[in-house]
């Protein structure tokens, strides 16, 4: 019978989302709700000397107003959940509202809890307060500078860690090397920017003790683990909802002071309080992404052969260290350094920079999209300064098939690849010659025509959960699910995971329904609720496929290995002599008789007649702990042409050629890597957060934030290899993140090559025509 | 102050009282409960409360609730139901032109408005109509697919007899859906 595995079929998600009917955070709405609004600070930096909150105490429908002194004894601050190890992380409180002095613009002052949004709104500008403004900084590198303002006054230099990554001899290899390229480079600040802005709705039972929050959150179990530490409320009180969530991006990993202030502000009222920040509340505070300086460098021999990679880093972390924030510049950057190349000594010191901006955490790629970016320039520099093409440089340093599971210099171990095959895929699909003629041509014509052609491979799927202790990942890595048959034969699968937008419901139904000889519509799957579900992880990092997935499918194993014992004691025979063939336990080579899934999920479920010893009830639980990472790769091509009059960058074609292992449902992988690769082009061309000196946010709305639009953005190629991945019994790595990993890094190696005959090595992405006008202009000598 | 409106809305009367500074998304999702409608900015630039209002697409957060009275009013949940799918719901849902789903009532009723006007767009023009849509999941490629999907459909039903083309057309939807 045909597989559900690897087959396109539409989403069971959809019917609701494309009706309206389904149910957001914000679209709650509970008997005797009450609306709160957070005042936020409109400076980066500064003492807060007088709030005076009589005024809105007074206004219509006020219910509450809370500021930092009144609540500060009573909640823990908010914790930072990743503590990588050797690297003296320095995590000064961060309160829930600030009370002393304001650190970002965004940070919160006071809550009002009113009876409507509006009265929320309105008393909010009736709470005066003094500020008294400080010296303040956004820039990474410039606050790391004795003498730089601080932003913690116990944490010298702002400097929160210091973290270093080593293999081999990188020092011996630049003294050694022929060739040596170096760049300073500087990874903007992004705004997330998921289309559902966070929202959180608290309601707690003071008969019950029993608190629910509905929360934009891509990890519920998470969010309950961090508002029982902030709220001091027992774990078991908490009952946290995740229902629809309108993307994340990694923006809705995070626990932030905002959830738990309703859950603080409804435990005292009794009520049920809700929360919605709109989109410039969002920009202001909601965590950023990115923001590195970094100055790297790259050596080798004069045939193309790279030995070594160093790289200096100051990360930017905002004011205070989020949730996963010092995580994703060291563990999930620095120790991916060498991408898919064979690069044998590596040095790496990365800094933590606390500024006056909004926290950084993750965001789509978090730390590797980074990592892929700085090692693609340096491969581009480095194939310039010998006079070789850049794809046979990258070819020559390819990690080799069979070397495959490789050791990185960094200590980590690829689990499978074939990255070869992945470049010859894209050229199969991109004549190279034809363009390099085309190209030439062109440039004769003073046109500028240019390739990027990036191989890349990611880290993902993270596990096992031994590891992220060891690398201080502040829970585990493990997922969980529990597969329920119900008498009828349908299905209920409970999991860990928290799914939101990417398709589990219909993936995880495959996997499922193709164990029981089922059609998908059998299948029901459950997430996003901390009283449905068991003990979970959540979803970012491209890991619910490998990690979720694996639980699923072990869990229904484990089921049908039941019915199976079933099976056989119904058909009065041996539990070895039966196999499963054509949707039937059926006696081998007697295929006339059998019993269905179906059947047996009845008698299990009415115990009627069972074996000796077997419990009644089919259902199984399994918690999967993957014994390594899972690492997707793949290479990806962008032309473009650049207009040397305005500086404006057009992409000619964008082929996408990613290896996610096994494919469950093509259609949304390849879903996926629309999606990652428009944000990773955003990224390239157009998106960044823009501070003034003072650290005041000038891109607060989406007036001024450059979320890519349909009109500007290219028709993306896909095609694929496939090499399983030996770490999960599905075979699949993960695709979340893939699209975003190498896209900014191939349009800004497309954009340099166009630029070559001018010498434009390299220039700092968004690649926004402004941008690429002065270089040109530089590069011609018409602009100091 | 409050004032009394009567909404028009998926072919229903509704009255209300709202604040002059009512927007009509707030009077859609906060009053009538039709939380299809989405807010994702407040400055008019993404298009998540994307209604129909006389069949032309608009911005909900742009409109004051007291400007909607008179004009017939469309909303994701008067478009077509999960028993009667509009084509263009057919469209995204087997196209894949959603992933999150937050931007999708607003991208169908922009892309509603587009097919009125031009049943037969090719992909600049449809890139063009919903660059007031923003989309962060899909990178925009699938939606002009199923655009593209929905309107071959319907120019299809157009083009079968009148008996045919009636049963064609979802149950329901109010004559302001001009699709």
């Amino acid at each position: 019978m045909a597989t559900l595995f690897g087959s396109g079929i539409k989403r069971r998600e959809d019917p609701r989302l494309i009706t309206g009917t389904a149910t957001y955070t914000d679209d709650v709405k509970l008997p005797g709700l009450t609306y709160a609004g957070i005042l936020r600070s409109p400076y980066a930096h500064a003492k807060l000397t007088r709030i005076d909150v009589s005024a809105a105490r007074r206004a219509p429908g006020v219910v509450a107003v809370y500021t930092g002194a009144d609540i500060k004894d009573r909640v823990v601050p908010v914790p930072c959940a990743w503590n990588p190890p050797n690297c003296d992380l320095k995590t000064p409180p961060h309160p829930l509202l600030a009370y002393e002095k304001v650190r970002y613009v965004g940070d919160g002052v006071a809550l009002v809890v009113a009876e409507t949004r509006a009265q929320a709104r309105d008393a909010l500008d009736l709470i005066e307060v003094d500020y008294d403004p400080l010296p303040a900084g956004v820039d990474p590198e410039k606050m790391a500078q004795a003498g730089a303002p601080l932003v913690h006054a116990d944490v010298p230099k702002n400097i929160a860690f210091t973290w270093v990554v080593s293999g081999g001899d990188a020092d011996k290899a630049f003294a050694e090397a022929p060739v040596k390229v170096k760049q300073r480079l500087v990874q903007q600040r992004l705004a997330p920017t998921a289309m559902e802005p966070r929202a959180a709705v608290a309601s707690y039972n003071k008969g019950t003790g029993q608190l629910t929050l509905w929360a934009t959150s891509q990890n519920p179990h998470i969010h309950r683990f961090l508002c029982s530490v902030i709220l001091k409320l027992p774990e078991h009180r908490i009952r946290v909802i995740a229902p629809e969530v309108g993307g994340g991006f990694g923006s809705k990993i995070p626990v932030y002071a905002d959830e738990a202030l309703v859950g603080l502000a409804s435990m005292d009222l009794g009520r049920p309080v809700k929360w919605a920040e709109d989109r410039s509340e969002n920009y202001k505070a909601t965590i950023h992404g990115r923001d590195h300086i970094e100055y790297v460098e790259l050596c080798g021999t004069k045939d193309g052969r790279v030995t070594g990679l160093r790289t200096t880093v100051y990360a930017g972390l905002g004011a205070y260290a989020s949730t996963a924030g010092p995580g994703i510049p060291t563990i999930l950057h620095g120790l991916i350094y060498s991408g898919p190349y064979v690069i044998p000594n590596i040095h790496g010191t990365v800094y933590g920079v606390y500024t006056n901006g909004t926290p950084v955490d993750a965001y789509r790629g978090a730390g590797r999209p980074e990592a892929a970016y700085l090692v693609d320039r340096l491969m581009d520099l480095f194939a310039r300064e010998i006079g070789m093409d850049p794809v046979e440089t990258r070819r020559k340093n390819l990690i080799p098939k069979d070397r495959f599971p490789y050791t990185s210099a960094t200590g980590i171990i690829y689990d499978s690849g074939d990255y070869t095959a992945a470049l010859d895929k894209a050229l199969s699909l991109f004549d190279y010659r034809a363009f390099r003629a085309e190209q030439e041509k062109a440039r004769k014509q003073g046109r500028y025509l240019g390739v990027g052609i990036t191989p890349y491979v990611e880290i993902c799927g993270s596990g096992p959960s031994q590891v992220a202790g060891a690398i201080g990942f502040g829970g585990g890595q493990y997922e969980s699910a529990i597969v329920r048959v119900y008498p009828t034969g349908v299905v209920r699968v409970y999991v860990g995971v928290s799914p939101h937008g990417q398709g589990e419901e219909t993936t995880f139904a495959q996997i499922v329904a193709d164990e029981f000889g089922y059609p998908v519509e059998n299948v029901e799957i459950v997430h996003g609720d901390t009283e449905a579900t068991p003990q979970g992880w959540g979803t970012y990092g491209s890991r619910t496929t490998a990690v979720g997935g694996s639980a699923v499918v072990t869990a229904a194993r484990r089921v049908k290995d039941k019915a199976k014992k079933i099976a056989a004691h119904l058909m009065e025979a041996n539990e070895a002599d039966l196999e499963w063939k054509d949707g039937k336990f059926v006696v081998r080579g007697s295929p006339g008789t059998g019993k269905t899934f179906a059947e047996v999920a009845l008698m299990a479920n009415i115990a009627w007649n069972m074996p000796e010893g077997v419990e009644p009830g089919l259902e199984a639980s399994a918690f999967f702990d993957p014994s390594n990472f899972v690492y997707p790769f793949g290479t990806h091509v962008c032309t473009v042409e650049v207009n040397p009059e305005t500086g404006n960058v057009q992409i000619l074609r964008y082929i996408a050629v990613d290896d996610c292992g096994r494919q469950i449902n093509p259609m949304i992988v390849d879903g996926q890597v629309h999606g990652g690769v428009i944000q990773g082009l955003g990224e390239a061309l157009q998106e960044i957060v823009v501070y003034d000196d003072d650290g005041q946010l000038v891109t607060g709305t989406m007036m001024d934030y450059a979320v890519p639009r349909a009109s500007q953005m290219p028709h993306v190629e896909t095609a694929h290899t496939v090499t399983p991945s030996p770490v999960n019994p599905l075979g699949v790595k993960g695709v979340g993140e893939a699209g975003t990993i190498p896209s900014a890094a191939c349009l800004v190696s497309a954009v340099c090559d166009a630029l070559a005959p001018l010498g434009i090595r390299h220039i700092d992405k968004p690649l926004t025509p402004a941008r690429v006008w002065a270089a040109i202009q530089q590069a011609k000598g018409g602009l100091q | 102050m409050k004032h009394p409106v009567t909404l028009t809305i998926n072919g229903m009367a509704h009255a209300v009282e709202v604040e002059s500074r009512a927007l009509l998304v707030q009077v859609l999702r906060d009053d009538l409960n039709l939380t299809g409608t989405h807010v994702g900015c407040d400055t008019s630039q993404c298009g998540a409360c994307t209604v129909l209002l006389d069949a032309r697409a608009v911005k909900s957060c742009t409109l004051f609730a007291v400007q909607a009275e008179g004009h017939a009013i469309t909303t994701i949940e008067g478009f077509g139901t999960p028993e009667q799918l509009h084509p263009l719901q057919t469209a995204f849902w087997e196209k894949h032109g959603l992933q999150c789903g937050f931007c999708t009532p607003g991208m169908i009723l922009c892309a509603a408005d587009l097919l009125s006007r031009n049943p037969d767009p090719s992909e600049v023009e449809i890139r063009h109509a919903i660059e007031g849509n923003l989309c962060r999941c899909t990178g925009y490629q699938n939606i002009v697919t199923a655009i593209q999907s929905a309107a071959a459909t319907m120019r299809g039903a157009q083009a079968e007899p009148a008996a045919a083309a009636a049963t064609a057309k979802p149950a329901g939807q109010p004559a302001g859906a001009g699709v």
